[in-house]
């Protein structure tokens, strides 16, 4: 019922010349999206990549679940020196992170190019 | 689809959904409600806002409420008031014992409390009444949203 949550992973550099690895998701992210999440984070070699940046422009539907999902890769990202980023959220999705606390971990913006123009 | 007039109709116009407990069925609520409360002239905004309680207080029926027992169902009955949407979601559990605490960011961030659990926070956020009702058998409990139209905006 739920739709799969679909990721991949892009390299990016920023315009400071920062490597920056963008992970795209699509579909839903919620309980069901663990592999998709935390799998596709966990398989992104942690010395070359501490950037982390989260494409969330083409996710639909986000629960407690999904956001969990969320705070557990900012926990090991966080473990591992690593900074996320997200953007692409609509705006109820921006005041739902900003309200659980996400914001204090992680930066968001509303478009790629205002991400990576900080990063 | 005609326009709906809040001032036209009944009090307490009723639209039932049942879902089972099933993840991901929550969806079939939320989209109901935000047709209802889109009918009724809420902001676009009130509508995220009440898709994602509706969402969630499904999710706890289905998961906490019902177990996950396909064989229990989950019933959504939204009622129309002239100035508000109330929505009570109703399973077959007991209810809850105490509300779990505010989630604190921090204290996720060091391991200190689950990543989950915010559910609530969000319901009770995002809604401007949610109660939470243990049915008097035991058997039955149901979380009562209202969301009320903001004439001022509207």
């Amino acid at each position: 019922m739920q739709s799969e949550t679909k990721a991949r992973v892009e390299q990016l550099t920023s315009p400071a010349g920062h490597p920056v690895a963008v992970l795209r998701f699509e579909g839903d992210i919620a309980s069901t999206s663990k592999d998709a999440v935390l799998g596709t984070y966990q398989a992104l070699p942690k010395e070359t990549n501490k950037l982390v940046l989260l494409d969330f422009s083409k996710v639909d539907y986000i629960n407690s679940s999904g956001i969990a999902l969320v705070i557990q890769m900012m926990i090991e990202a966080s473990n591992s020196g690593q900074k996320v980023f997200a953007f692409g959220l609509s705006a109820h999705f921006t005041k739902v992170f900003t309200m659980v606390g996400i914001t204090k971990y992680a930066g968001l913006f509303p478009a790629q190019a205002d991400a990576l123009a900080a990063l | 689809m005609s326009e709906f007039k809040p001032t036209s109709v009944p009090k307490a116009t009723q639209v039932e959904v049942r879902l089972p407990s099933r993840m991901g069925f929550e969806k079939v609520a939320m989209s109901t409600a935000a047709a209802v409360a889109k009918l009724m002239g809420f902001r676009e905004d009130r509508v995220e806002d009440l898709k994602t309680a509706v969402a969630e207080a499904c999710i706890n029926a289905i998961e906490h409420g019902n177990r996950l027992n396909e064989k229990l169902s989950v019933g959504v009955v939204m009622s129309v008031d002239a100035d508000s949407l109330e929505v009570k979601v109703i399973d077959d559990g007991s209810g809850m014992k105490k509300q779990p605490p505010r989630p604190d960011i921090d204290r996720k961030m060091l391991g200190e409390e689950d990543a989950r659990g915010m559910g609530m926070f969000l319901i009770q956020a995002l809604v401007d009444e949610a109660e939470w009702v243990s049915g008097s058998d035991g058997k039955s409990s149901y979380v009562r949203l209202v969301i009320r139209l903001d004439k001022e905006a509207a």
